[in-house]
């Protein structure tokens, strides 16, 4: 236990270094890894297409119509959501945001009760409470800890140093592990991830023009998440003003 | 209720001051009303086309129009070539400006099913820099509502848009990287980029 939390520190020491050095302006991309980046991207690309593309498109449905079917993979979704509710609640509280929290822990007491265990999301169709994501990259962003370079990460996908220092950390400190047993607490993070691959059904084509229509598809994959996360911390860059150039 | 005096002069510098803003705007000059008219009036076409249930291929023909006619395409396409558009020769660049609005109506256009049954309302305009940012809301099937940010610019003699940022993804951006790789791949031969470009989307 002492040397996984130490390694955990140990990591995060590192990352955090890796976070704070030649912060980029606004709006730049800091990829000093891009050789071991794009060969990540080369081996996730080959499975999406093998593995997760036909997965996701038989769970979400497709068009065919033979996939599980969208209601049940939409209450699985709601389920792994409910599941990751507590980890929000202390993000928010860490980012000294308590109208989220307060929000978030009612949403999680709604759908753990009435809505059956968190399958069903009574709290945001009757109760106007709807998901209000977060995570310890956006409390670290916060927190004013620099983004660091660009990384994607095998299975994960695009990342930063920031996010992936969040995503070890947001394991840490979820209550959930407090609260399920071992063998409950897989399954939550089973549902996730089966929802995680639905999403690759319903957004197909936006991941398919992406990722197998591009003319560099690492470029493109980058470009286009970090835009997306930095419009999520309020970290976008200037406006683009053609007519100036 | 009487006005007093203070009110009087900053109603009337206020006056003077709307005066010399009218007096400096060219004729044609754009305005958070007209910006959001544009934008609005693309969309109601946009969405024409999806109802048409027309064939595909008519459609991403009919997509294509709406862009030239709304979209300010030379500087979009001019954007995306980045330094290589200042070396072109003009019936070089006219060839690639072609190709890349056609390669823009198939691209977004092959997405039209995404908007099937969806809409996408207008919800307010403001000048930022020297254009007008128009924001919507876009509510498609199964997703969360996206923030959908249309930049207008009056800077070609009529107002057009020149660029769409959807949840923090700005297109021209995006064109930028993606146009930027084909032309590496073809080494910066402008005439090869056009021809792939009439392949492409």
């Amino acid at each position: 236990m002492r040397a996984s939390v130490l390694s955990l520190a140990f990591l995060a020491a590192g990352l955090l270094s890796a976070c704070a050095p030649a912060a980029p302006d606004r709006g730049g991309i800091h990829d000093p890894y891009e050789p071991v980046n794009r060969r990540v991207h080369a081996f996730n690309r080959g499975l999406d297409a093998h593995v997760v593309k036909p997965l996701g498109g038989g769970l979400a449905g497709g068009q065919g119509g033979g996939g599980i079917g969208g209601h049940a993979v939409q209450a699985l979704g709601n389920f792994g959501s409910n599941l990751g509710q507590p980890g929000r609640v202390v993000n928010h509280l860490l980012q000294g945001r308590p109208g989220p929290a307060a929000r978030g822990t009612l949403r999680f007491l709604v759908n753990t009760t009435v809505g059956l265990a968190g399958f069903l999301d009574p709290a945001a169709s009757d109760f106007a409470l709807p998901e209000e994501d977060t995570d310890f990259g956006q409390t670290l962003a916060r927190w004013g800890v620099g983004e660091g370079a660009y990384l994607e990460l095998p299975l994960v996908g695009p990342s930063t140093g920031r996010d992936v220092l969040g995503r070890v950390v947001d394991l840490a400190i979820d209550p959930m592990r407090g609260w399920l047993n071992r063998d409950q607490y897989l399954i939550g993070m089973g549902a996730r991830l089966a929802s995680k691959a639905s999403e690759r059904g319903r957004f197909g084509d936006s991941v398919d023009s992406i990722l197998h229509e591009s003319a560099d598809s690492y470029a493109q994959t980058r470009l286009i998440w970090l835009q997306h996360r930095r419009h999520e911390l309020g970290e976008e860059g200037e406006y683009i003003d053609p007519y100036a150039e | 209720m009487t006005l007093m005096p203070n009110d009087t002069r900053r109603g009337f510098l206020g006056l003077i001051g709307a005066g010399l803003a009218a007096a400096a705007r060219p004729a044609w000059a754009l305005d958070t009303g007209q910006a959001r008219a544009l934008i609005e009036k693309s969309l109601a076409e946009v969405y024409a086309v999806i109802n048409s249930g027309q064939p595909a291929a008519q459609m991403y023909r009919a997509f294509e129009a709406i862009f030239a006619r709304h979209a300010d395409v030379e500087i979009i396409a001019r954007s995306a070539l980045g330094p290589a558009a200042r070396q072109a020769g003009a019936a070089e660049f006219a060839a690639y400006r072609q190709a890349f609005q056609g390669y823009i109506g198939r691209k977004y256009g092959k997405r039209f099913r995404e908007f099937i049954g969806s809409k996408i309302e207008v919800t307010g305009a403001k000048p930022v820099k020297s254009f007008f940012a128009v924001t919507s809301v876009a509510y498609l099937k199964g997703r969360s509502p996206m923030e959908v940010e249309w930049h207008v610019s009056d800077k070609s003699g009529e107002s057009r848009y020149f660029n769409i940022i959807i949840e923090g993804v700005n297109m021209l951006a995006s064109e930028r990287a993606e146009i930027g790789a084909m032309l590496a791949r073809h080494k910066g031969d402008l005439a090869a980029l056009t021809a792939d470009l009439q392949q492409a989307g």
